[in-house]
């Protein structure tokens, strides 16, 4: 009984008593208290090529690892425990576990070692990734991990890419003496690459006092040519978004000059019947996520049908149920639509609660292309080529089917094409369900852009106005010509005068050419043509 | 001889979205004369009105009116100088009343601000009595325009053409949709008036304007073919194949 | 545009009556506020200040009618004529808050401390005025109206087509006055005053007063309105409507005409603004909205366009339902103005003037002139 006892507490002398360390290895210094042995120890285990290297590296910076009185050391997983040395589990988990603490300097140093374990990664994309780290960061201590990761690199992207953080790295340092033409190799090489962060180290280089004159004129030409593309890349990238805001206002717009131009009238509950197409999107979307929803990603596809159908059904009922009394009062029209547009706001209102309802833009549609300089949202091409589409389909509709024939001959002239033999109301219903089809397919494109409220409509009419008063009447490269105009002319004004600015500028600005060319900018010319 | 003129067109062209509508056209007119316009449809007669009361501008030649180049002023401008115009369907303002067409029509006041104080002198009253008695719609006088007849509307708008006291008239088609009656009763007035005022009529009816019995000038593609006495131009057999064809 | 229910001049009888009866509602409901509160014919300083807000906007109506009814304008952007009136005038107030506001400066309001600025922009130099506040409430929506007018008239932008602009100006002015940078308080607007002309805004008799001088004014633009269509010039001006091109051969120049009864209408419009401010006490950007002066025009229609009485009529009735309704019904107030919209205009076109014409006199003495869509001048 007494020897049993001295056993336990000779056991428990081993497991308590400090300094009694059980492991002597390249992990050990992890566990102390002293930071210059846990800088050692995370440089020994760097490059010590433990297969539990990495690991217990990232446990260390994830706060996840934890040493014992005794000198082990051991990863919390969740509930478990892992011993770091050997990466299998503990059943016990011993007591006295203590986390490993962090300071900057073991962080930084922590970051360079991952890094440098990165750049030796047998994965070529791993290493990709580490350079790519190393070239944001230009630690002048890396450069020599950068310099050793060169040698034995073979893969021609990586060692780009490294040169590059090197180069980096090397401006990022004061200027000295003698490394002239290193610096100078230096700013050639970030040159070609490019980019604000590039831009940025050349600056200051072109700005310091210290540096050589070669190197700074090497640094000044680099800066300027820059940014010069950079300039040239935010053109391109301004253009494209006044590209694709013309194409939503030429979505907006196309159906609202067809009614027009064949009716003469303002349908000023035109937005809304873009918000309804929003809607219907919506409920398409549900529809289809309850009944199957393998088909989801395409949902988008099948409301643009049944948004054109619905929108276009109700057009037809709006102009035999009210327009068509008001033919010939082209200012009453006016005002009955657009008592028609409180009507439908609110009853979507009452229907769908006032907030914004959550359209879903699918997988195929979300996130951008890098083009050069330029970011390319799918969502916002895939209007722009939408609206082309439409554009395209609508000029057959008018072209090739006796019903084009039939509208244009109405816009024309109406008493004769009536006198023609041509049924002119029923070539109006036609005519406006066409347009509130139209605006149908706008807001189905809308609802990928844009917050879908019950309010949706406001902010696009009096823009679609625009367009439409813009472009003049009954032709659709006016209507074409005028959206991408605002489009273009909004978004080439905003960088230099602030959104709201440029959008009261392109106001006025259509305001003053309107009062020089009253019948817009594609006018039907003519003696019949008096209003 | 140019001085004598009252009315000179020279050398007008005029093009429509590449349609020629007047093709280097000349027209003259002497005080006091009254020329009838006849051709067929798309001949260039309401373009030609156009240019002469400045709703249309041509692209060359000149248009003089008592020495006034017309081609500089615009519609106001030229109907202050003295041309008074009458359309094809009659224009008056329905919403007022016979009285009131008429005393806008009146020579004098074309200032907006001097209207607001205007009150009806007794010159004013004159005048409008006595156009009423020309014009035969004493009964209506107090009518809204907008109630009466097609004819009775031709004649109100020939009341306030007279009330602008014109030197020159240019009536467009008067007695299209007129009774026979109605037809003679206006050759009748035109004639009267031209005792006073030189008048251009339009007119496709020949015997209207056999009953005016006067000078005939035939266009044709923008251009004058014929002119002459109507018995001349009857026997023109260019002005036989225009309007009858081969 | 077509002169289907409206006949200038003639329907104006009552307008003297209507300024009558409006100095007399304003006037009595200005003493009965000034009754002990037990009395059973206290008004309360909420009915007060409603009143002279119906009162505010039957002059916008008017100034509507005006263009609309007697010119054929038919404008979508006069409220924007309306909010600069009430800015004019809103200016004053600021100024005469002094160093009572939050930040205590006597010379600068204080949303322009807030955005640290340290002098008044020259615009708003002399607000401190009321001689001059009430000049700029004419002058400034004059000013607008005639350069807008003069562009637009000169080079014949009508119908459709000059509504729309309308629309566009006061929907860009909406957006400028948004901006903090213009120097009319951004979003907030003007708000929080305290005094007009030494007279504590908040006290019973200076709001009794107020109500009284709008009726006043009210009643005064009516009979100007009518002296203005009643005249030679308001013949003309209604045969501008029906037959711009009739007009122009007869030696008259309609886009003159037309500027003037438009720059006259503004300034109404503009006065309307003025006393909205007073009684409402803030104005804001949202004044310049579209929809504000789509349903003013709305007031027009329900009370029966070219009439004036009408519009008085029309902007008090709606409003009237307008606030009884979004007491009662908040939801429903928009399907009543829209359903209103539609209604008026194919079942009342001639609002309810026309129907009290219909009930006095057989209709068989209305002469409904042939609908035509095209002008006079036509070859």
């Amino acid at each position: 009984m007494r020897s049993a006892c001295l056993v336990v507490a000779l056991w428990l002398g081993a497991v308590l008593l400090p300094g009694a360390c059980a492991y002597a290895d390249a992990f050990s210094g992890l566990g102390s208290a002293r930071p210059d042995e846990m800088l050692g120890a995370i440089s020994t285990l760097a490059v010590s090529g433990d297969p539990q290297a990495g690991t217990v590296l990232r446990a260390l910076g994830e706060r996840h690892l934890f040493a014992a009185p005794d000198g082990g050391l051991y990863i919390r997983q969740g509930e478990t425990c892992v011993d770091a040395r050997t990466g299998q589990p503990v059943a016990t988990v011993p007591d006295g576990l203590k986390p490993v603490r962090l300071n900057n300097r073991i962080r930084t140093a922590l970051a360079g070692a991952q890094a440098s374990m990165a750049l030796l990664a047998p994965q070529a994309e791993t290493r990709l990734k580490a350079a790519d780290a190393l070239y944001a960061r230009h630690d002048p201590a890396m450069v020599p991990t950068l310099e050793h990761a060169l040698s034995v690199e073979k893969d021609a992207a990586v060692r780009t890419r490294l040169m590059q953080a090197r180069a980096a790295t090397i401006l990022a340092q004061p200027a000295q003496q003698d490394t002239q033409d290193q610096r100078l190799e230096a700013v050639r090489s970030l040159a070609a690459v490019g980019g604000l962060e590039a831009r940025g180290i050349l600056a200051g280089v072109a700005q310091s006092d210290a540096e050589a004159p070669q190197v700074r004129h090497a640094a000044q030409a680099a800066v300027s040519s820059m940014d010069w593309h950079l300039r040239a890349w935010s053109v391109a990238q301004n253009a494209f978004y006044g590209l694709s805001y013309g194409s939503v206002l030429l979505l907006a717009a196309t159906g609202l000059a067809i009614t027009f131009g064949v009716m003469g009238v303002i349908n000023m509950a035109h937005g809304e019947m873009m918000m309804i197409g929003a809607y219907v999107t919506w409920m398409v979307q549900q529809a289809i996520r309850v009944s199957v929803p393998a088909l989801e990603p395409v949902a988008i596809l099948v409301a643009i049908p049944v948004a054109f159908v619905v929108c276009g059904g109700m057009g037809v009922l709006i102009e035999r149920g009210l327009i068509r009394f008001l033919y010939g009062r082209p200012l009453e029209t006016l005002l009955a639509t657009w008592g028609l547009s409180l009507i439908l706001q609110q009853a979507v209102r009452s229907i769908f609660g006032p907030t914004n309802i959550a359209v879903q833009t699918p997988a195929w549609l979300s996130g951008s292309v890098a083009v050069g300089g330029m970011d390319i949202t799918l969502n916002r091409l895939a209007i722009l080529v939408f609206a082309a589409l439409v554009l395209g389909g609508l000029m057959l509709v008018l072209r090739r089917t006796p019903l084009g024939l039939q509208m244009r001959a109405v816009t024309q002239n109406r008493r004769m094409a009536a006198l023609m033999g041509i049924r002119t109301p029923r070539v109006d219903a036609l005519a406006f369900g066409l347009g509130a089809g139209l605006a149908g397919l706008a807001g189905v494109a809308v609802s990928q852009i844009d917050n879908v409220s019950p309010n949706l409509g406001q902010s696009y009419i009096i823009d679609s106005f625009m367009v439409v008063v813009f472009g003049g009447v009954g032709n659709l490269w006016g209507t074409l010509a005028a959206a991408m105009a605002l489009g273009m002319g909004g978004k080439v004004l905003e960088p230099a005068i602030g959104a709201v600015s440029a959008k009261i500028a392109i106001l006025v600005l259509v305001i003053l050419y309107i009062q020089r060319h009253p019948r817009g900018m594609f006018p039907v010319r003519g003696r019949g043509v008096e209003s | 001889m140019t001085g004598d003129l009252l009315l000179d067109v020279r050398n007008v062209s005029v093009t429509f979205d590449g349609f020629r509508a007047i093709n280097n056209l000349s027209l003259s007119l002497r005080p006091g004369e009254m020329r009838a316009i006849v051709g067929p449809n798309g001949a260039g007669k309401t373009t030609m009105m156009d240019i002469i009361t400045g709703k249309t501008r041509p692209d060359t030649g000149t248009a003089r009116f008592q020495g006034h180049d017309l081609t500089r002023l615009d519609e106001p401008a030229i109907a202050r100088l003295g041309i008074g115009r009458k359309f094809q369907k009659p224009t008056v303002f329905e919403a007022l009343s016979v009285t009131e067409n008429l005393l806008l029509s009146l020579k004098g006041i074309r200032s907006p601000f001097a209207m607001l104080m205007a009150r009806q002198s007794a010159r004013e009253r004159e005048r409008i009595a006595h156009l009423l008695q020309l014009t035969r719609l004493q009964d209506m006088a107090d009518q809204p325009a907008g109630g009466m007849s097609h004819g009775q509307k031709q004649w109100l708008e020939i009341g306030m053409l007279m009330g602008q006291e014109p030197d020159l008239l240019l009536v467009d088609e008067p007695v299209a949709g007129m009774t026979d009656a109605e037809t003679m009763a206006t050759a009748d007035l035109l004639r009267e008036i031209n005792r006073t005022r030189s008048v251009v009529v339009v007119e496709h009816d020949m015997d209207f304007v056999r009953a005016l019995g006067v000078g005939v000038t035939v266009l044709h593609e923008g251009a004058v073919l014929a002119e002459g006495t109507l018995d001349e131009i009857s026997a023109d057999p260019r002005v036989i194949e225009v309007y009858l064809g081969r | 545009m077509n002169p289907f229910s409206v006949h200038g001049p003639r329907n104006l009888r009552g307008v003297i009556w209507m300024a009558v009866a409006v100095v007399v509602v304003a006037g009595g409901l200005a003493m009965a506020s000034l009754l002990p509160e037990g009395s059973p014919f206290h008004a309360s300083a909420f009915v007060v200040s409603l009143a002279g807000k119906y009162l505010a906007y039957a002059m916008l109506a008017l100034s509507v009618d005006l263009v609309w009814g007697f010119a054929g304008i038919l404008t979508l952007g006069h409220a924007a004529f309306f909010a600069l009136g009430g800015y004019a005038m809103g200016m004053y107030l600021m100024r005469e808050i002094g160093a009572r506001g939050v930040y205590g400066n006597a010379s600068l309001p204080d949303f322009m401390i807030f955005l640290s600025w340290k002098s008044l922009p020259w615009y708003w130099w002399g607000s401190e005025h009321f001689a001059w506040a009430a000049l700029l409430v004419v002058a400034v929506p004059g000013l607008l109206a005639g350069v807008f007018g003069w562009l637009a008239f000169r080079s014949r932008v009508s119908g459709v087509y000059l509504s729309i602009i309308t629309q566009a100006l006061t929907y860009a002015l909406m957006l400028a006055f948004f901006q903090n940078g213009l120097g009319f308080g951004g979003n907030n607007g003007l708000t929080d005053f305290k005094d007009i002309l030494g007279a504590d805004l908040h006290a019973p008799l200076t709001r009794a007063v107020l109500l009284v001088v709008t009726g006043v004014l009210l009643a005064a633009s009516l009979l100007a309105a009518r002296f203005v269509v009643a005249s030679r010039f308001g013949h003309l001006l209604v045969a501008v409507r029906d037959a711009e091109n009739r007009t122009r051969f007869l030696g008259y120049r309609p886009d003159q005409v037309k500027l003037l009864v438009w720059v006259f209408s503004a300034m109404v419009a503009g006065l309307g603004g003025a006393l909205y401010v007073t009684q409402v006490g803030i104005i804001n950007p949202g004044e310049f909205a579209p929809a504000n002066s789509i349903e003013s025009v709305i007031w027009v229609a329900v009370g029966g366009r070219g009439t004036l009485c009408g519009a008085v009529l029309g902007a008090i009735l709606v409003n009237l339902g307008k606030t009884l309704f979004t007491a009662w019904l908040p939801e429903f107030w928009l399907y009543g103005l829209g359903f209103l919209f539609i209604g008026t205009t194919l079942f009342l076109p001639q609002g309810i003037m026309g129907l009290l014409r219909h009930v006095r006199k057989p209709p068989a003495e209305e002469v409904t002139p042939e609908v035509s869509d095209t002008q006079g001048g036509e070859a």
